[in-house]
């Protein structure tokens, strides 16, 4: 067991999960996500690039995963702000990368050292276009570790970017951990056809279509344009049709693949938590509260926040009298929880936007506010 | 690749194109950018380069169309980018070679900043800086080099902003090699982007090209051959300036090579370095 920060342990997973090229540039909560890699990295035969900006630092890990190395950079609410150009070139040229921001308040400068949930939205549309998207929210600093290995994961296996969004007090909280022995590590498909029948966009109906990368003899094209399967840009509708529908198809077709939530409780909930990241904790903790005083209360962490998890909060509408979303932002999730339930329970949202995080007091009150003492029976 | 060497030049750029499908090109006629895409094309081949390891990267622009019709590994990014991903291509894998096409308004406006922080990292690459005074793709707007006093759609009434000279600018910023070549001299260009390729560290070659579908017309250089005698007559060779009076240099612009100095390459340190802390670990 190790007494450990959540920032170590995002950039220890990435090490172990075979990151081997980081790009970024300093910005608070994340800033110690690239000091441990400029030490590390070069231990490890990897690179470490400090650029002049986040739009750059994001440039060249797709640079670098275009070679076929596991590329990583980390960043805050400005930061990512400025990474949202180069996102979207990333889903639309089908470039795994991991981002990490950690989420501090804002908008614009906001509290750069105090905390916030106020990117999730961000993490959804920030870049424009339609473009699928996963996001993965740690609430432990375990959970940094094992979803930060996941989040590499899924980019190589879906061929995408993917987001690790935990908020400041997950970045820079100190907990006991007991790291797993193995990490489960997913490299890269490599294409399985000459490079004359290779095609870069090619729909297969898989995860992705496998990446070669340069310098192995594909000489293949990648442009932020919209394109065909050869990878040149197109303007014929048809094939404009496939090329965003190939994109979308990854986190709807393989949702539940992508999908990981945890729920204690949901058999006999009257009311239900809905949480993520620091929030989740909060929520835990009162729901054991709650449930010691005979509420019965169910408790979903959402660590996957992207994509949505609507049939597991659809069904929970059915039977739930309500459903409690906190979150440390003026009610970004909570409309994704509106969408699944449909109107068939009310749907509460608890929110916190002065920089401190929800504690659990606040989310007992609602519970017993919505739920009948004593269980209801 | 003997083949090659066997060729005409104008058969030798051939060998390195896309010719399935990507042609017609989308450069208008009278366009600086092809005969530019030809140096490029016969510097690669002079250097006896693997196509397979030669990586292109361009942002957004007219000149930033190169990368479709050549045959190596492309990467067309987004706006003023080009470099920061080229930059995390090499320092991934060095042994590729990475070439950066770009423009004037890429390169200098939106891209400015990346520009000089590669210059001041000296990661080893090639940057091709098309330099046609205009926005062309977007229809005519001014750029960071319109001349002072020219016409574009966004200066109605004469650009009163001072155009950059980005060879002075890279020159300040520690590029380790500087070059100014024009489409008109296009044999002598294709030695300076052969030499900037062979360069250790930062290399970059601004060349004079014309837009006659914009700025030609905008501003009184009326063909694309005008605009070409234009090169010819407003340019002087930096060894032959040495030789001329003060006054006959008036106006000229510099070409040739303007800077080569040897500073240590960042993917060398890099290597470097990695190879210590192996060392280390292994005593």
């Amino acid at each position: 067991m190790v007494l450990m920060q959540g920032n170590e342990a995002i950039a220890y997973a990435a090490l172990d999960a075979g990151v081997r090229f980081f790009a970024g540039y300093p910005i608070t909560p994340s800033t110690e996500l690239a000091e441990i890699m400029s030490v590390e990295l070069p231990k490890r035969g990897g690179k470490f690039l400090q650029m002049e900006d986040e739009i750059a630092s994001l440039a060249a890990c797709i640079g670098a995963s275009l070679t076929g190395v596991k590329a990583m950079t980390a960043t805050s609410g400005p930061g990512f702000s400025l990474m949202q150009e180069n996102l979207g070139y990333a889903y639309m040229t089908e470039v795994p990368c991991v981002i990490v921001n950690v989420m501090r308040g804002g908008p614009s400068t906001g509290v750069p050292t105090g905390p916030a949930q106020a990117d999730v939205m961000q993490a959804r549309w920030g870049t424009h276009g339609d473009h699928p998207a996963i996001a993965l929210c740690p609430s432990s600093v375990l959970d940094c570790y094992s979803l930060t290995a996941r989040a590499i994961n899924l980019a190589e296996k879906y061929r995408m970017p993917t987001l690790l969004i935990p908020d400041e007090i997950i970045g820079h909280m100190r907990e006991d951990v007991t790291l797993p022995e193995h990490v489960e590590v997913v490299d890269r498909e490599p294409p399985h056809v000459p490079p004359e029948w290779y095609y870069p966009y090619d729909d297969t109906g898989c995860e992705a279509t496998p990446l070669a990368p340069f310098g192995a003899g594909f000489r293949f094209h990648a442009t932020g344009l919209t394109h065909d399967r050869a990878g040149f840009a197109t303007s014929v509708p048809a094939e404009i049709d496939r090329c965003i529908r190939n994109l979308m198809r990854k986190t709807i077709k393989f949702r539940r693949d992508i999908i990981l939530v945890e729920h204690e409780h949901l058999q006999d909930a009257e009311v239900v938590v809905a949480a993520y990241g620091i929030s989740a904790r909060a929520a835990q903790a009162a729901t054991a509260t709650a449930r010691a005083r005979g509420y019965r209360v169910g408790f979903i962490n959402l660590k996957t926040v992207w994509p949505f998890c609507f049939k597991l909060i659809a069904k929970v509408a059915e039977t739930a009298h309500a459903i409690i979303v906190p979150e440390m932002n003026f009610g970004q999730l909570v409309r994704e929880v509106e969408r699944a339930a449909c109107g068939k329970t009310e749907v509460v949202s608890l929110t916190r936007v002065d920089g401190e995080p929800i504690v659990p007091r606040q989310i007992v009150d609602a519970v017993t506010h919505h739920a009948t003492p004593g269980g209801g029976s | 690749m003997a083949r090659a060497q066997e060729l005409n030049p104008s058969e030798l750029a051939h060998e390195y194109l896309r010719q399935k499908k990507k042609f017609p090109h989308v450069w208008c006629a009278g366009c600086g950018i092809g005969t530019i895409m030809g140096a490029v094309i016969r510097a690669i081949a002079d250097r006896k380069l693997d196509r397979d390891r030669v990586v292109m990267v361009s942002g957004i622009g007219c000149s930033s169309r190169m990368p479709i019709y050549v045959d190596f590994n492309t990467l067309h990014t987004t706006h003023g980018r080009a470099i920061a991903f080229a930059t995390g291509v090499k320092a991934a894998r060095p042994e590729l070679e990475v070439i950066v096409v770009t423009g004037d308004g890429d390169a200098a406006a939106i891209g400015g900043n990346h520009l000089i922080h590669a210059c001041r990292r000296n990661i080893n690459l090639t940057v091709v800086c098309i330099n046609n005074n205009i926005y062309g793709m977007t229809g005519g707007q001014a750029s960071p080099t319109t001349p002072y006093g020219k016409f574009a759609t966004t200066a109605r009434y004469g650009n009163f902003e001072r155009p950059f000279d980005l060879c002075a600018l890279t020159e300040a910023a520690g590029a380790a090699y500087v070059a100014r070549g024009t489409v008109f001299y296009a044999r002598p260009l294709e030695k300076l982007i052969a030499d900037a390729i062979a360069k250790k560290g930062f290399a970059f070659v601004e060349v004079i090209s014309q837009c006659p579908t914009y700025y030609g017309r905008f501003n009184e250089l009326r063909t694309p051959v005008e605009m070409l005698y234009w090169q010819r007559d407003n340019t002087v060779n930096v060894k032959a300036a040495a030789k001329l009076k003060p006054e006959e240099r008036e106006g000229k612009i510099l070409t040739g090579v303007l800077a080569d100095r040897d500073y240590p390459e960042f993917t060398e340190l890099y290597d470097k370095l990695i190879a210590e802390l192996a060392a280390k670990e292994g005593k």
